[in-house]
């Protein structure tokens, strides 16, 4: 090593004493990249990183994998017919997941329905109007409801929700609006609707506190740039704000979504658990989470087994789908913000 | 002529910093004038206070009058956003929405206003804006690129083309090329020059070679200690004010002695 000897050479030669300060700096600030035992250390632990994320993708394969198999049972008895039939009669071994594909999606969009425009006055209000000494009591008890266990909100749902839903809204709604097929028919309390207004108390945090942050990252001097043209303070919301926190609304948006899609405690307890579909949002239902938490401790048969395992893959792919529609969709807004910042 | 503006005894604070204090000057219509003085003298709060930016922040606090032709802008019944689409404002940093494109940015003022406007009528505000800010020759083909692509100091006349879009009498500007090159510098204060023919402009630089080229009266603002609210120490004809200022404090600034 030809480098090292002239090093060697150099240290042996007389130098002056600053001289030698200046040696020793550099020759301690040039360790790093000699051959050693940092290079041992790194390599482990690139390693190490290496198979962390592998293992995350083995995982993810395994699992559907798993499911895959465990679902064959199901996928050779019905085909596609799976998908598109409405019958769900294990004391026949027939199956179709027609009912709760219906009931988690319909559920689901419902709740965003109520929980997305409610959410984003909370994060409005919360990050651009709320006084200072009411905004962060205020954030907390939002973010609070997030914590509250589903089972929580499921009994909270059939003993005060549901009633109350069940007594005034839905005839209220039913009387005045039944002209409407969705809105007709006899109430329950317990159903449909009632799950999805859970769903979105439950949804609610998620969405509020994510585009809240996202609206407070918007810097002062775009709100002013509206605000000197004379916008008011609706005016500058809608033109400095919510443009520049689309993506992050959007990313929001989805991560309540892919909530509600799973949630299974809250909605078992307020569906109502009847695999139908039906035109009134106020009838009972079923969703996918529920008929897997509660059939598969009563499965006696190969076939509803398999039967329950493919709606968890049927589930699982309706997630991922969503989750990347919903990221497609924050990289195309979010893209061309980038490309505008690129030059300063 | 529409644009002039009094202030009489304006003080505005944050909380309990007082920011500046008993201001009293008369900006005329159709003239530059500039605010200079050193950093923390209160000349960006007192720009702020002459369109209710100020009130903007929390806490803020202001007292006394300005008067913008015969009314006070802090008066009952006075609507702030329609001070301000009255007096427009450019900002240190250029700002425009980095979304919307050249067009959408110029057009972003008379869009709000709500009324009815034919996209003819929108098309035409949009050039003659971008004309006055010495920016059309340069955008024209690209109107509807993204304004946050145009380079620092087309980005600078593009809020300016965005503030003159809605018409207002009075512009302020804000240290508007503190953030720019000496060329891109020139253009603006060319601009500038301009625009004073329509237009009050009232422009606060920490330059004080600018504040002499581009204006007609300067205002030299100065908190005496740290903490102490900036004053108005001497307003006049900027002639008088580069050459034989009345004041001790004026002379050691403008002769480089501090700040």
């Amino acid at each position: 090593m030809p480098h090292l000897a002239r090093l060697s050479k150099a240290r042996r030669s007389p130098i002056t004493k600053t001289k030698s300060i200046t040696a020793n700096l550099r020759r301690s600030l040039h360790r790093g990249i000699r051959p050693g035992r940092g290079r041992l250390g790194d390599s482990l632990f690139a390693a190490a990183a290496f198979l962390a994320a592998a293992g995350i993708i083995a995982l993810m394969a395994l699992m559907v994998y798993k499911l895959m198999q465990q679902a064959m049972p199901a996928v050779e008895a019905f085909g596609a017919g799976f998908v598109t039939s409405t019958e769900w009669d294990p004391v026949n071994n027939n199956f179709g997941a027609l009912p709760f594909i219906y009931g988690t999606v319909i559920s689901s969009l419902l709740a965003l329905l109520m929980a997305v425009p409610l959410s984003l006055g909370i994060a409005i209000y919360l990050s651009q109007f709320a006084p200072s000494w009411l905004r962060s009591p205020l954030g907390l008890v939002v973010e609070l409801l997030a914590a509250i266990p589903s089972v929580v909100y499921g009994l909270w749902g059939i003993f005060v929700l549901a009633p109350f839903l069940g007594k005034t809204v839905e005839p209220f709604i039913s009387g005045h609006l039944g002209g409407i097929p969705v809105f007709r028919g006899p109430v329950y309390g317990v159903g449909l609707f009632a799950a999805s207004v859970v769903l979105a108390i439950m949804i609610i945090p998620t969405i509020s506190a994510i585009s809240r942050e996202t609206m407070r990252n918007v810097s002062r001097d775009q709100k002013e740039a509206a605000q000197a043209l004379g916008a008011t303070p609706w005016e500058t919301v809608k033109m400095a704000v919510l443009p520049l926190a689309r993506p992050g609304i959007i990313g929001a948006v989805i991560l309540g979504l892919g909530r509600a899609l799973g949630e299974t405690m809250a909605v078992t307890m307020l569906i109502g658990n009847s695999p139908k579909i039906s035109a009134s949002i106020f009838a009972p239902a079923y969703s996918i989470a529920s008929v897997i938490a509660s059939e598969f401790a009563e499965v006696t048969e190969g076939r509803h087994m398999a039967a329950l395992i493919e709606m968890a893959l049927i589930l699982l792919v309706i997630t991922l789908a969503l989750n990347l529609l919903a990221r497609l969709l924050v990289q195309k807004t979010g893209s061309r913000a980038t490309k505008a910042k690129a030059r300063p | 002529m529409a644009g002039h503006v009094t202030t009489s005894s304006l003080s505005a604070s944050f909380g309990d910093i007082q920011a500046i204090d008993d201001v009293t000057v008369e900006i005329p219509a159709n003239k530059v004038t500039a605010i200079i003085g050193p950093s923390g003298c209160g000349k960006s709060t007192f720009l702020r206070c002459l369109n209710r930016m100020h009130e903007l922040v929390p806490g803020a606090k202001i007292s006394g009058e300005v008067v913008w032709d015969g009314k006070n802008i802090y008066g009952p019944g006075m609507d702030a956003t329609e001070v301000r689409r009255g007096i427009g404002m450019v900002f240190q940093k250029p700002n425009p929405f980095p979304l919307m494109s050249v067009e959408e940015n110029v057009s972003a003022g008379i869009r709000l206003t709500g009324g009815r406007m034919s996209k003819a009528m929108v098309a035409e505000i949009v050039e003659h804006s971008l004309r006055l800010a010495a920016l059309w020759d340069e955008v024209k083909n690209k109107l509807h690129k993204p304004g946050g692509g145009l380079s620092g100091g087309q980005q600078q006349r593009l809020c300016i083309a965005r503030a003159l879009a809605v018409q207002p009498d009075i512009i302020l500007m804000d240290e508007p090329c503190s953030a720019l090159d000496p060329a891109s510098t020139q253009k603006i204060e060319d601009t500038i020059d301009k625009l004073k023919q329509n237009f009050t402009i009232v422009i606060v630089t920490h330059n004080m070679q600018q504040a002499a080229r581009v204006s007609d009266s300067t205002g030299f603002m100065l908190a005496r200690e740290m903490g102490d609210p900036g004053r108005m120490i001497e307003y006049g004809p900027t002639n008088k004010i580069f050459t034989m200022p009345d004041r001790k404090e004026t002379e050691n600034y403008i002769t480089g002695r501090f700040g």
